[in-house]
């Protein structure tokens, strides 16, 4: 075990793989330097051929990407911040996603997107959003949401290794989270959830960087007598809907915790889920503690008056549990 | 004016045209998409087929020409507009009829049809219907051609219409900076869907690439013999390690967009019927049979054999097609993810 920043796991997992393969290639803007970290030093190990810079062409990139896999190499492609997938989404929507569908299963593509996701660093709206939700509307896409750093380096190695096109969606900023890493080689399977604390009376199911705040509420219930259970799902596709299910079986209430803005979050396709398949488990309503439909705002105030915090998430179990004798909804 | 495409072939006198047997193979080849073409037009206004269909007919010579040069190993992408190219690169024409009949036995197995036909165990990486795609494709698959180190490129077919979308710009900038073993063939067929190139396309296309410096050519795009030698020296500059090219391939649409057109237009008009007859005085079919004709390269009789077997095969197709299975409608739950393989050894957090 050691001590690794999450930014690191990714690193790591990036170039275990790459050694394992030398079918791996890994390309994006400013990747030799690495101005996001994750591929620190992976240019100078392992040379132009195996990693190298583009020109700020998102549109190329992911289409490039599906070439590169059917011409037989397993591709990494780092995309900088989720916001620029929006460029880069013809690739992304129409043909990676689709193609192997579209050919009778002809097509496998092993690509693996890389990017980070959310606020928090008063970067503003066009380097802040959570866009998961589009990525799994579109039906032929994983999305892993790694919240710890053992989980990043085990899902981000799974997703190389995968015939499919994988989304890895990091938090943004400042190397994420300091977590142990198990040494030696680590998985980590898609569509299976991790219970990060066990609780009797709330599942709180918590999205990629709303872990940390979901547990931080979590703590301060149990000063308050309630008992709240955290789930980090790990992946969005698949969705781990059995460890859900089975945490409501046990407390009969949930909220879901999800950074993406509230319409189609991915937080609302969680809460419709257990609705359709665990509604007899539930002692009241779901609730989804998310963004608003706003985009994100520079001020760090701002931004964090409408990304979901611990307080939040804690207002939101009281109102549920009947523990507050007012709302405490910071947005409506 | 010089084409840029200037690098005399090693064994080959410059400017040399195809072989007798080389030339016999170009016109299967055209004859080939011709009659199914044609056979699609007929079944399509028949009501035969469930999709929309976008014909190549007058086109043939690009595909043709190009295709000759390349091998299984070799990449391409393609248009929505894409038989002819999936079958001048040795596409197998029953799968493809199949497919476009929605049948089971199509090449891919129903789900993608006409707009969509790939076979990625030939290199044909597919039409696609979003006008632009496969030039990021094709740029990615020369980019592992140009990795593998071993010959291989690919080349990206592509209109006049797409020509207008900015990953085209992205993708000349890159493939020329990398080097890369790609070939752009830009068929300029005068439409933009239901709108005249002219409308909606400033300058002349080639010059785009010449931006770049790259090598760019403008030709005949229906004497199947002029895109044969430019697109041969592209090909070998391509394999040799020269990097990119592109050719400018000046066209027409003799059918409309898509057959059943008319049922879109309604009483409007985008061209004169004028104008389709004087493209059809330049069929490249009939040019290049009369020019092998009279340079007595070959009989009419030789020629005449080609089109009866041709013909057999097109109608072989369709009976395949016609006598096929219904899509399997659940493997659209099925298709969707390849099985992942079972993990590696080693620690596997639950």
């Amino acid at each position: 075990m050691a001590r690794t920043r999450l930014i690191q796991a990714i690193h790591d997992g990036i170039v275990e793989e790459m050694a394992r393969d030398p079918k791996v290639i890994v390309y994006g803007e400013d990747v030799e330097l690495s101005i996001v970290g994750d591929l620190r030093g992976v240019h100078e190990q392992f040379g132009h051929d195996r990693i190298r810079n583009t020109p700020i062409s998102e549109t190329s990139l992911t289409g490039m990407a599906v070439g590169l896999a059917a011409a037989g190499y397993r591709v990494v492609v780092q995309m900088m911040f989720a916001n620029f997938m929006y460029t880069g989404m013809d690739a992304i929507g129409n043909q990676m996603s689709k193609l192997r569908l579209m050919t009778g299963g002809q097509m496998e593509l092993p690509i693996t997107v890389i990017a980070t996701i959310g606020g928090g660093s008063a970067n503003a709206a066009q380097h802040s959003d959570t866009p998961y939700a589009m990525l799994m509307n579109l039906g032929g896409l994983k999305v892993a949401v790694p919240a710890a750093p053992a989980d990043a380096k085990g899902l981000v190695k799974t997703a190389i290794r995968d015939p499919n096109p994988c989304f890895i969606l990091e938090p943004n900023g400042r190397g994420g989270e300091l977590g142990e890493v198990p040494d030696g080689e680590h998985l980590v399977p898609f569509g299976k959830a991790a219970v990060r604390r066990d609780g009797d009376d709330v599942t709180v199911v918590a999205i990629g960087r709303m872990l940390k705040p979901a547990l931080g509420a979590a703590a301060t219930l149990e000063t308050e007598g309630v008992s709240a259970e955290v789930i980090d799902p790990r992946t969005l596709v698949p969705f781990d809907t059995g460890a859900v299910l089975a945490s409501v079986a046990k407390t009969g209430h949930l909220v879901v915790v999800d950074e993406a803005r509230e319409t189609c979050s991915a937080a609302s396709q969680i809460a419709a889920v257990v609705a359709e398949q665990g509604f007899d488990l539930l002692k009241g309503p779901i609730r989804r503690v998310t963004t608003p439909n706003v985009a994100i705002p520079y001020a760090p105030n701002a931004e964090a008056h409408v990304i979901p915090g611990e307080a939040r998430i804690t207002a939101t179990v009281r109102e549920l549990l009947g523990r507050s004798g007012r709302s405490e909804k910071v947005l409506a | 004016m010089t084409t840029g495409l200037d690098v005399t072939p090693a064994g080959s006198p410059p400017g040399a045209g195809p072989s007798a047997v080389e030339a016999l193979r170009l016109y299967e080849s055209m004859v080939l998409i011709r009659r199914v073409e044609e056979r699609l037009r007929d079944d399509s206004a028949a009501g035969k087929l469930p999709g929309a269909v976008h014909l190549y007919i007058g086109e043939e010579a690009v595909a043709a020409g190009v295709c000759a040069h390349l091998g299984d190993r070799d990449y391409a992408t393609s248009t929505h507009r894409g038989h002819g190219h999936f079958l001048a690169k040795g596409g197998d024409v029953r799968a493809m009829m199949a497919e476009i009949w929605a049948k089971r036995e199509g090449i891919c197995r129903g789900m993608g049809g006409s707009m969509h036909v790939a076979d990625i165990s030939k290199g044909i990486l597919g039409a696609n219907g979003i006008v632009g795609a496969g030039l990021s494709i094709a740029t990615g698959a020369a980019f592992g051609a140009k990795l593998d180190g071993n010959g291989k490129v690919a080349v990206c077919f592509f209109g006049d219409g797409a020509s207008n979308q900015g990953v085209l710009m992205e993708t000349l900038n890159l493939s020329t900076l990398w080097q890369l073993p790609l070939v752009f063939v830009c068929e300029n067929n005068g439409f933009s869907e239901f709108t005249p190139s002219d409308q909606v396309t400033a300058g002349r296309i080639a010059d785009r690439a010449r931006a770049f410096a790259m090598p760019a050519a403008e030709v005949d795009g229906n004497d199947v013999t002029d895109v044969w030698r430019t697109a041969g020296e592209a090909v070998r500059r391509a394999r040799e390690g020269g990097g990119p090219s592109f050719i400018e391939a000046r066209t027409y649409r003799i059918q409309g967009h898509f057959e059943a057109e008319s049922f879109v237009l309604g009483t409007g008009r985008y061209r004169g019927e004028e104008e389709i007859e004087t493209w059809r005085q330049r069929d490249p079919i009939a040019r290049l049979r009369s020019g092998l004709v009279s340079a007595g390269t070959v009989g009419a009789a030789d020629l005449d054999k080609i089109e009866a077997g041709v013909l057999d095969r097109v109608n072989g197709a369709v009976a395949f097609a016609e006598a096929g299975q219904p899509a399997d409608p659940e493997l659209a739950e099925t298709l969707m993810f390849a099985p992942a393989a079972p993990a590696a050894t080693g620690t596997e957090e639950a």
